[in-house]
Order: structure tokens, then sequence, then C-alpha cells
């Protein structure tokens, strides 16, 4: 029975569980987080048992209330969505664990029960636009993330509200484009299902309202994964959210997009249509993508706060990833869907370790981290392991989804990206260094500490254990993923690549 | 070559993993237990490599496959007579340095031992690696681990300028990680195989322009490390970490590392045949010809011993890579044993400068007037060491020049002949003012200048081994660890092919 119904099992869980939190947390606030965390356990371990389904078996054919395609609403579970919802779920699962203590602290007594609906809410928009195979139900969850997401948001620090308000313009100006391009579509092929539109569109390569559904979907989506220069809004959001609100929806939600980036773009056009019928499309996604890493990088470089110096970082990921979207060949597309996975580690790892150092000391300020390495050192380990992860040292997995990336673009010789994902590593290395610097060497000289140099007594005070858990956990799978890279890519990535490229 | 399949490369490798983990662990609360987890694993470390050294004798090769990274491509140790050579240099100096860093360290009572010697055995761990990498990509993992773990030790002192050192050392080496791994990544994509082989295995692939550019992209890259000019300015900046960094780092295991890396560029990637094809040979050796004779002039002019010995350190990091450049077998061999004898000589002078510092605060050769009749031991080591770089027999410098020079004269272009030979009379110029100024001169402060009161023994002991090893090497080049046969062998295997 289960694992019949193992697809929508792992949205409805967390939807049904997200009401009950409400009404049980009315009852008694203390319930909240134990349910949460079971229902998001549950989705976890229903996503695990549905990878090695897929792993064994191949794809997997949903459909919903036992309607047919394309009438009824489809769930389709390949390779690729299969480990984008181990992904998604594993890192929501952190998140969640971490929530606990970090949210006690953040958001007000009353709000938790709400708070954990919301919560739980993204986490089942999330884990359903990656599950479904149906255009408008991708829709229609992208806007249960959005609008939980903005709530979330504005859940924050002081300035909150406003970041939240200008990230529901800038994604509802997102979903807007995304919706006309379902129409757009629904119009010339009366067909929503995806599976049911990959065969009608060849036919259609030539029709400008195709064309026309593709620029809007590659807008809109572009604006929800923030990809530069429709990133703005997420700077000011990330960084105001609550710790455990930035844990869980930075890792996950720009990776998401870049999935329906790839899922759309691959599944749906057809990998022939833009790069045959709309090749300039690919340019385009390119050049931006260069920018996103290079702007990423050098703002990231720019900033005091730890916590947007991170969200600028993610900006540069999101890049990467684009980069081997547009390039578009099988080395490329292994780079940067293995660089979806490790992005959301890497993220998930840092934002972690800024809401632990938040916790614990107030500051989001680099240069207050001083002593850090001795008040928190398992915190500073992590942070390590995450930094020279997103620097690209191996054998943390950072280093290989790059390797592809480069031997991507070498195979379809473009320098220009080579230079640029280079150039951004060394970007990467004195972003971090500075933050390592100032956490671990203490500056005996008076004049250059920023706050005299005053010789402190600093005594061990880490995060609570239920915020050491998952980052460690977070931080192992980094290394783990880099290490074993090779199997993930023989027995998932290697399935998810559309086979005519 | 006959494979002989055996985990001993990774026991080797891990030794020094585990027991950096031990000493974290252990921490201040313990410091014996702690220096004990480095003695104890340099001894264990240098063990392994050594019974490896019989099969490698034997004209065998020593392969472990960890797993594969992706697709044709492994994580694989393979243990050639060229990388033996390096891991029997870095495990067994380390037995040296272990003993002097505890010394130096207690002796100076410095700050933050623990991380010190958690990053010291990473290091280590990763020069090994380096020298046992069956592959490029093997090879650049442990490169770069061993780029960041040493630039805790490099800004140790955590003073502005000691962090300014640290920064330059992440600027140069990351940057040249980046050239190394875009290389890799075309040789990958060339090739399709990143495996050593030795003569080469880019020959056939590509056209000429593209080889060229591959090879001047590896060397700025794998150059960075081995400081070959312009890309030397981190190396003498980095002698501000303390003595036994700039020792066992920046003499035997960093540097050497990278031109270990250069070297297994030049004739286990490109060939000897494929680089006098593409001419490329001649163009690298000038240009390491310019380092050799540059350093020199520099180091003349340097006060600081230690940056005086790491101006010495980059000229001879660059005479191995000329000895390479030239592709004759004579050369090849030089070069390969002068990277093993260069290591005892370098350290040992560096291990003397620890010394002086240790007991006297001084790190300007102008204090040093008198030195020699205050520290004898120490200064008779130190003296061992410079005559020794300078080529003089009967000082294992003098052997592995000697090829070099034999060598150079086969390549019939006289006049890398005459940049070795220049180069030794610059040794002297500014090594022999240090050893005049010690025993000749008198103090110029007013303490008992007869009165003999030396380092601790834990420092004194290890560089008056390292002096009379580097005294051995030169009447029985071929005694214990058999470094002469090992690099013929090696040279064998590379020219042996055509």
């Amino acid at each position: 029975m289960i694992s019949k119904n193992l697809p929508v099992l792992i949205v409805t869980v967390p939807l049904m569980t997200a009401f009950l939190v409400v009404i049980l947390g009315l009852l008694k606030r203390k319930l909240c987080y134990p349910i949460a965390f079971l229902a998001t356990l549950a989705s976890f371990i229903f996503s695990a048992m549905l990878l090695e389904k897929v792993i064994l078996h191949g794809t997997i054919h949903y459909y919903q209330g036992g309607w047919l395609p394309p009438w009824g609403i489809e769930y389709v579970v390949d390779h690729l969505n299969a480990a984008m919802l181990v992904l998604v779920s594993f890192v929501s699962l952190m998140s969640l664990w971490y929530s606990g203590p970090s949210a006690e602290k953040e958001i007000p007594k009353s709000k938790i029960p709400y708070f954990y609906s919301l919560y739980l809410l993204q986490i089942t928009g999330l884990l359903g636009i990656v599950v479904t195979g149906d255009m408008f139900n991708l829709y229609v969850f992208l806007e249960i993330t959005s609008l939980s997401g903005y709530a979330l948001i504005a859940m924050g620090e002081k300035h909150a509200p406003m970041a939240a308000f200008n990230y529901v313009i800038m994604g509802t100006i997102g979903a807007c484009f995304y919706l006309l391009s379902v129409g757009y579509l629904y119009i010339v092929t009366g067909s929503l299902n995806m599976a049911d539109l990959a065969r009608l569109l060849p036919h259609l390569y030539g029709s400008k309202v195709v064309l026309t559904a593709f620029v809007f979907f590659i807008v809109g989506i572009s604006l929800k994964m923030a990809l530069f220069p429709l990133h703005i809004w997420l700077p000011d959001a990330y960084t105001l959210a609550p710790s455990s609100v930035s844990t869980l929806v930075a890792p996950t939600m720009t990776k998401v997009g870049a999935y329906v980036l790839f899922r759309i773009i691959f599944s749906v056009f057809g990998p022939h249509f833009s790069l045959e019928v709309m090749p300039i499309a690919h340019n385009i996604l390119g050049w931006l993508a260069a920018g996103a890493v290079l702007f990423g990088s050098i703002m990231a470089l720019a900033q005091r706060d730890f916590k947007r110096m991170l969200t600028y970082i993610l900006v540069a990921e999101v890049g990467y990833i684009v980069i081997g979207v547009a390039i578009a060949n099988r080395m490329a597309l292994t780079g940067a869907i293995l660089h979806i996975i490790n992005d959301a580690f890497m993220m998930s790892c840092l934002f972690l370790v800024a809401g632990a150092i938040v916790y614990k000391t107030g500051t989001r300020d680099i240069y207050q981290f001083r002593f850090l390495h001795k008040k928190m050192p398992l915190t500073m380990a992590v942070l390590i392991v995450g930094a020279l992860s997103v620097i690209g040292v191996p054998p943390m997995c950072g280093f290989f989804s790059k390797w592809y990336l480069i031997l991507g673009a070498l195979a379809a010789h473009k320098w220009v990206f080579i230079a640029v994902i280079l150039t951004s590593t060394l970007f990467n290395v004195a972003v971090f260094f500075r933050v390592i610097e100032n956490a671990y060497l203490e500056p005996r000289e008076p004049a250059y500490a920023h706050d005299g140099g005053q010789p402190e007594i600093v005594k061990f005070d880490e995060a609570p254990i239920g915020m050491l858990i998952p980052m460690f956990l977070v931080a192992i799978g980094i290394i783990l993923i880099g290490v074993f890279s090779g199997h993930i890519i023989a027995s998932i990535i290697k399935f998810a690549i559309p086979a005519n490229i | 070559m006959e494979m002989v399949h055996s985990i001993k490369p990774l026991l080797a490798i891990l030794t020094s993993l585990v027991a950096a983990f031990l000493i974290l662990f252990t921490g201040e609360r313990h410091p014996n237990l702690r220096d004990f987890w480095s003695i104890a694993a340099s001894v264990i470390k240098f063990a392994i490599v050594l019974s490896m050294l019989p099969i490698v004798l034997s004209g065998k090769m020593i392969e472990f496959t960890l797993f594969q990274i992706w697709p044709h491509v492994f994580l694989q140790f393979r243990v050639d007579a060229f990388g033996m050579i390096f891991a029997l240099l870095a495990s067994g100096l380390w037995i040296a340095v272990s003993f002097y860093s505890i010394g130096y360290m207690r002796g100076l009572k410095e700050h933050a031992q623990t991380r010190f010697f958690f990053c010291f055995a990473i290091a280590i761990f990763s020069a090994v690696g380096v020298a046992m990498s069956g592959n490029l990509v093997t090879l650049y993992l442990f490169y770069e681990v061993l780029t960041v773990s040493t630039f805790p030790l490099v800004a140790h002192k955590e003073t502005p300028e000691a962090i300014k050192a640290g920064r330059k050392y992440l600027a140069y080496l990351l940057t040249g990680g980046c050239f190394a791994l875009f290389s890799i990544g075309w040789t990958y994509y060339l090739t399709g195989s990143v495996d050593f082989a030795p003569g080469g295995f880019l020959a056939g692939h590509g056209t000429a322009n593209q080889l060229r550019l591959l090879f001047l992209t590896f060397m700025i890259g794998f150059g960075s490390k081995a400081a070959i000019m312009p890309l030397h300015e981190w190396l003498p900046s980095a002698m501000i970490a303390p003595t036994p960094v700039s020792a066992l780092l920046h003499a035997v295991a960093v540097v050497k590392a990278g031109v270990f890396c250069c070297l297994r560029v030049i004739l286990y990637v490109f060939g000897p045949k494929l680089l006098s094809d593409l001419n490329l040979w001649i163009i690298l050796a000038y240009v390491v010809s310019f380092t050799i004779i540059v350093a020199n002039l520099l180091a003349i002019a340097q006060d600081h011993l230690k940056r005086r010995l790491a101006f010495s350190t980059i000229n001879n990091l660059s005479i191995i890579i000329l000895g390479a450049a030239l592709l004759s077998p004579e050369a090849i061999k030089g070069s390969m044993l002068h990277i093993a004898f260069h290591g005892f000589m370098k350290i040992t002078l560096f291990l003397c400068a620890g010394a002086i510092y240790v007991k006297t605060h001084k790190e300007y050769i102008s204090d040093m007037n008198g030195i020699g009749r205050q520290m004898p031991f120490t200064m008779a080591a130190f003296t061992i060491g410079a005559i020794g770089l300078t080529g003089i027999p009967p000082i294992c410098g003098f052997i592995s020049k000697w090829y070099l020079c034999v060598g150079a004269m086969e390549t019939k272009h006289i006049i890398f002949l005459v940049v070795l030979l220049a180069s030794a009379i610059l040794d002297a110029v500014y090594f022999f003012p240090v050893i005049i100024n010690a025993f000749f001169k008198s103090p110029q402060t007013s303490n008992p200048g007869n009165h003999i009161s030396e380092a601790p023994a834990f420092v004194v002991v290890p560089l008056v081994i390292t002096a009379i090893f580097s005294v051995v090497f030169c009447i029985f080049p071929d005694a214990f660890t058999h470094f002469f046969k090992i690099a013929s062998i090696a040279t064998q295997n590379i020219m042996g092919v055509h």
C-alpha cells in the first residue's frame, strides 16, 4: 500500500501535517516541533525508498485518483527527480531538526504553531514541484512554496517584512510569467501534462506562440531561482529571514528552480528546441550565468555581514548551475546536476553555521568573529568544510562539479566560462579565508584588531546539540558526496541526462 | 612494468592523517601524549615507506586503487621509483623534524601548538600523497590539501606580517592551483586519460600549439609551488613561519611537491620526446636558468638568514627543474638525486637557523658574529650544509651537481653548464661569509665568547644527524635508502621507452 503510493505520500504527509500542527499547536505548543519533525522524516524515508525503487526498476508513473494522463494529474519520478526528492527532503529534515532550538529563540512563542505549519507547507511545495509531471500542478506547488516563503521570511528581523514584500512583488511577477507560459502552451497543444507536451511540441517548433511560451518560462523561472540580474530580491530576503528559515529556503528554493529549468528545457521542450530552434537562448543564459558567477563572487567580497555574503555566494552558485545548462553537453550537464546536489549541501552547511553563530553570539559581522575557534570549535570545523567545498578543494564535493563544468566548457570550447569559473574560485578563496582568518587567527597587535585587540578569556560555548548534529551530518555529507561522486554519476546522473545529448 | 597490488601506499599515507586527528583530540591537555603521536606516526610512516623499497628496487611498481572517482578515473596510488624518492625523503625527514619541532615549539613556548602539529601532520599526509599518486587527479587532490593545510602554519605567528604572508601564500598557490586544474582538465579532454606513464602520454593528441599552451599552463600551475620566477614572491615572505615549518615544508615537502609535480608533468605527462619535438625544453631551461642566477644574486643581498636560505631554495628548485628540462638521462638522474640530497642539506641549514633563534633569538646574519664559538655543533652542521650546496665534496650536493653538469654537457648546450657552475660560485659568495662571521669574527656583545651553550638536545641532535647523512650520501650515494639506484631505475623507465 505504502510502497505503491509513495509519490503522493511524499507530498501529502507534510501537507496534512501542516494543518494538524496548527490544531494541535493551539492545544499544546510543545507538540509542534516533534510532529513536524516526524512528518519531514517520513517524507525523507519515502523519498529514499522511491530513489531505491527508481534505481532498481526505472521511472515510476503515478496517476492521481486513477485518472489517466493527460486528463488527470500524473506524478512521474525518474532518476533526476528521485534524487532531487531525497536531496530536498534531507536538507528540509536537517533544517527542521535545527529549527528546534533556533526557532525557539527567534520566533515569538505564540506564533510557533503557525511557523511550523508554514514550514511544512514550504516543504510540501518544494517536494511537490519536484515530484509532479504536470505543468499546472507545478505552478500550484510553486505558489504554495512562494506564499509560505513570503510569510516565513517576514517573520524575521526588523526589516524582514519589507524584504518579504520585495520578494512578493518579484516572485509574483515570476509566477505570472510562468503561468503565461503554461497558458500559451495550453492554447496551442491543449495539454498540461509534461510527457504529453513533449510529444506534441516537436510538431509546433515553428510556432511563435511556443517561442513566446519558452521565453516567458525562462524569465519566470529565472526570477524564481534568482538568476542574475533577476536576483535582487534574494540577498535581503534570505539575510533577514529567521535562521531556521534561511537554512531551508536558501539551499532548496534556488535548486528546485534550477531543477524546473532543467526539466522544462530538456524534458518538455526537448533539447532540440532550445539547441537548434533557439540556440540564442543558451547563449543568453550562459552569459547571464557567467555574469552571475562574477557578480555574486565580487559582491560577496564586499560584504561584512556573514549571511549576506552567503546570499551573494548563492547567487554565484546558481550561475554555476546555469552555466552547465547553457553549455548543454553531457559533461556540462553532469556538472550542472551534480552542482545542484552539491550546492544544496554546501549552502545548507554554511547557512546552518551562520545561524549557529547568530544563535550564540548574536552577530553576523565577520569582523566580530574573533576567538570563535575557541568559543565554537565544532561549528568552525563545519564552516571550514563548507568553505573549502565552495572554493573547490578536493575531496569536498564542490570540486567535482566544478571539474565537470570545466570539462564540459573545454569540450564546447567556451574558454570564457572556464576563465569565469576559475576566477570566481579565487574570489571564493578571498571571501572565505577572510572569515576563517577572523575566526581563527588572533591578531596579536592591537593596531590590527578591529576591536582594539584586547586579550580576552574565551570559554568553550558551543551551539546546542540539536543544531550541531544537523550541521555535522551535512558536513559529512559534503565529504561523502565528494568521495562518492563517481557512484552518484554512474547510478543516477547518467540516466538523468537526455539520451540524445 | 610489473605491478604489485598492495595496501601499503594507503597505509603509509593514512598514518599521518590518523595521527593528525589523534593530535587534535588529545589537544593541549596532554602535550606529551600529543607529541608522542607525531613521533609515533612519523616512525611508522617511514617504516611502511621503507618496506616498499625492495619492491621498487626490483623494478616493480606498487599499485593500490581506492575507488572510482568517475568513469575511467580512479583514486589510485602508484609507487614508482620517482615517487619513492620523494616519499622516502618526506617521511624520513619528518622523523627528524618531529623531534626538532617539539624542542623548538616548547623551547620558545609557542602558542597554538595543537593546531601547529595537526596541520603539520596533514601537510605530511598530503605530501606523501602527492608522491604516491598514480594519476593527475589524485595528485591534484593532495596538492590542494597541501596548499590549504600549510596556510595556518605560515600564518602561525598571527602578527599582521604573518597574516599577510599567509594571504600572499594562498594567493599565489591557489591561483597556481586553478591553472593546474585547468591543465589537468584539458589533458583529460585531449587524451581521455590522466594516468602517469614513464615517457609521457600526451604525444599524438592535440595540435602543437595546443600542447605548447598546455605546457605553459601546467608550468604556471605547478611552477608557482616550485617558486619559478616570477612566481616566487611568496616563498621568502613565508619564512615568517616557525623554523620547523620553513625547514620541512619550505625546503622539503611543499616546494618539493611543486618540483615533483613539475617533473611529473615534464617526464610522465609530456615526456622527453614530445618536449624536444615541440622545442619546449629549451624555453623552460632558459626560464629556470634565469631563476637560478637571479635567485642567487638576490640571496647575496639578504641579511635575514632564513630569507637568504629561501632564495637559495628558489635557486635549487630551479636547478632540479633545469635537470629535468635538459632531458638527458644523466641530467634527469642528477635532478632526482638533487631532490633528495638538497632536502637533506637544506633542512640542516634551516634547522641550524632555528637552533640559533631558539638559543639567541638572532635572525640576522650581521648579528651572528662569533656564534660558532657559542654553538659549535650547530655551526659545524651549518658549514656542512652550506659547502654541500655549493657542490664541494665530500658532501652529497657534489654528487647530484656532478650528474647535472654531465647532463648539461650531454645536451651540447654549454650555456647551461655555465649556469650551473656560476650558481655554485654564487652559492659560495653568500654562504661563506656566514661561516666566516660565525667562526672567525669575535662577537659584538661582551658575552663570554668561548663559552659553549647549545640549544636543547631535541633541537641539536636532529640537525647533526641530517648533517651526517649529507656527508654519508656523498661517500655512499647508495647507502640505506638507495637513492642512487632508485634514481637510475626511474631514469631508465623514462628514457627506456623510446
